[in-house]
């Protein structure tokens, strides 16, 4: 096995980051792959909230790098899927305790036998941001239809581009399709045009995000929830698969799409 | 605002990020641009007679890439000298 490393990460804070890897490490280990999500926010620890291991932690990411644990002691296993494994961020308040080097490291330690590390970048573009993008294969940008977060996203793809860090794909998080119907909200054609990188998936606005992260239960456990479906489905494109977006030749295509799954008019 | 008349705010958004995402990819304020614009007649105009008015050099954006446009019409010579 050579596991690909994938990091999530957005230049805005808040536009659903931790969201993505703890949905997208859960998708795929509900389709029985092996993966290690990394939490890459030191002194910011949450993606171990999101996914419910919070009362598991003994070692983090840093007591690794300064060899006061193995890596496989920093490795939680997840209770529900035991392939699924977090490596949580220190609480400490010392960002420059993790340098690229040490993520590439602990990445290559990582590949030989699982299919995928995923890793949660902090928001903005400075030290952790490189340290989560020093190690990936492959990088998720993720924004939401507005403003600013699609500027800082553009920010980002830059700096990707300069870094040589292959072609970014984008996760477009929180479509209110009913703003994007009235047009007072920026569609996935808006973006992608802004933007000029690939789509990956688009992940609409959708109360069960909240619900589940307070359960520690991502959403794509919930078969019902819209945006469960959405990261099932980046999950799938991850694995390679070829699944087909919603309609976006119309701007009210996830509108109509869903106007169909629930039966109304 | 009258609702029927108001303009959509995500032809704005777009219309603004367009605009903003230039400057940010360029490292060019929309300032240094115009003084880019004045330098580049000044330029021209040392060699060949150009009407300022009618110019126009602006940013384009073609997916990730940028480019400066530049349609700058030529006064006719033949024409400057019937007049
Ligand atoms: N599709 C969605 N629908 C509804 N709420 C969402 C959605 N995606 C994310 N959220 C909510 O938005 C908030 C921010 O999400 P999250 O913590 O994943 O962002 P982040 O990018 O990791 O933030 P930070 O930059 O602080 O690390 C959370 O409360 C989350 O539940
Ligand atoms: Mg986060």
């Amino acid at each position: 096995m050579t596991a690909q490393v994938i990091t999530v990460t957005s230049g805005k804070g808040g536009v659903g980051k931790t969201t993505a890897v703890a949905n997208l490490a859960t998708a795929l280990a509900m389709d029985g792959k092996r993966v290690v999500c990394i939490d890459g926010d030191i002194g910011l620890r949450n993606l171990d909230v999101v996914m419910g291991l919070e009362n598991r932690i003994v070692y983090d990411i840093v007591d690794v790098i300064e060899g006061r644990c193995k890596l496989k002691q920093a490795m939680i296993r997840d209770k529900k899927y035991p392939e699924m494994y977090l490596i949580p961020a220190a609480q400490t308040r010392d960002k420059n305790a993790v340098s690229p080097s040490d993520m590439v490291r602990i990445c290559n330690d990582l590949k030989s036998d699982s299919d995928f590390v995923i890793i949660d970048s902090p928001a903005g573009i400075e030290r952790g941001f490189r340290n989560a993008i020093a190690a990936a294969d492959r990088v998720l940008v993720v924004t939401n239809p507005e403003v600013s977060a699609v500027r800082d996203a553009d920010r980002v793809v830059g700096i990707l581009e300069a870094e040589e860090k292959g072609n970014p794909s984008l996760i477009l998080n929180r479509l209110n399709p009913t703003l994007v119907k009235n047009n007072d909200m920026l569609s996935a054609e808006d973006v992608l045009d802004l933007l000029g990188i690939q789509l990956i998936g688009i992940v609409p606005e959708d109360e069960n995000v909240i619900i589940g992260s307070n359960k520690g239960a991502p959403v794509v456990t919930d078969a019902k929830s819209r945006a469960g479906q959405a990261f099932r489905n980046i999950a799938k494109r991850l694995q390679g698969q070829d699944v087909p977006f919603m309609d976006l030749d119309s701007q009210s295509g996830l509108w109509s799409a869903i106007q169909k799954l629930t039966g109304r008019k | 605002m009258n609702f029927f008349t108001r303009k959509k705010s995500a032809a704005s958004a777009k219309e603004r990020l367009q605009l903003v995402l230039v400057h940010d990819r360029t490292d060019l304020t929309p300032a240094q641009l115009e003084a880019l614009k004045d330098d580049l007649l000044k330029a021209i105009s040392k060699y060949i007679e150009i009407d300022p008015d009618a110019v126009q050099i602006g940013l384009e954006r073609d997916g990730r890439e940028q480019r400066l446009v530049a349609d700058i019409p030529l006064r006719s010579v033949t024409r400057n000298r019937a007049g």
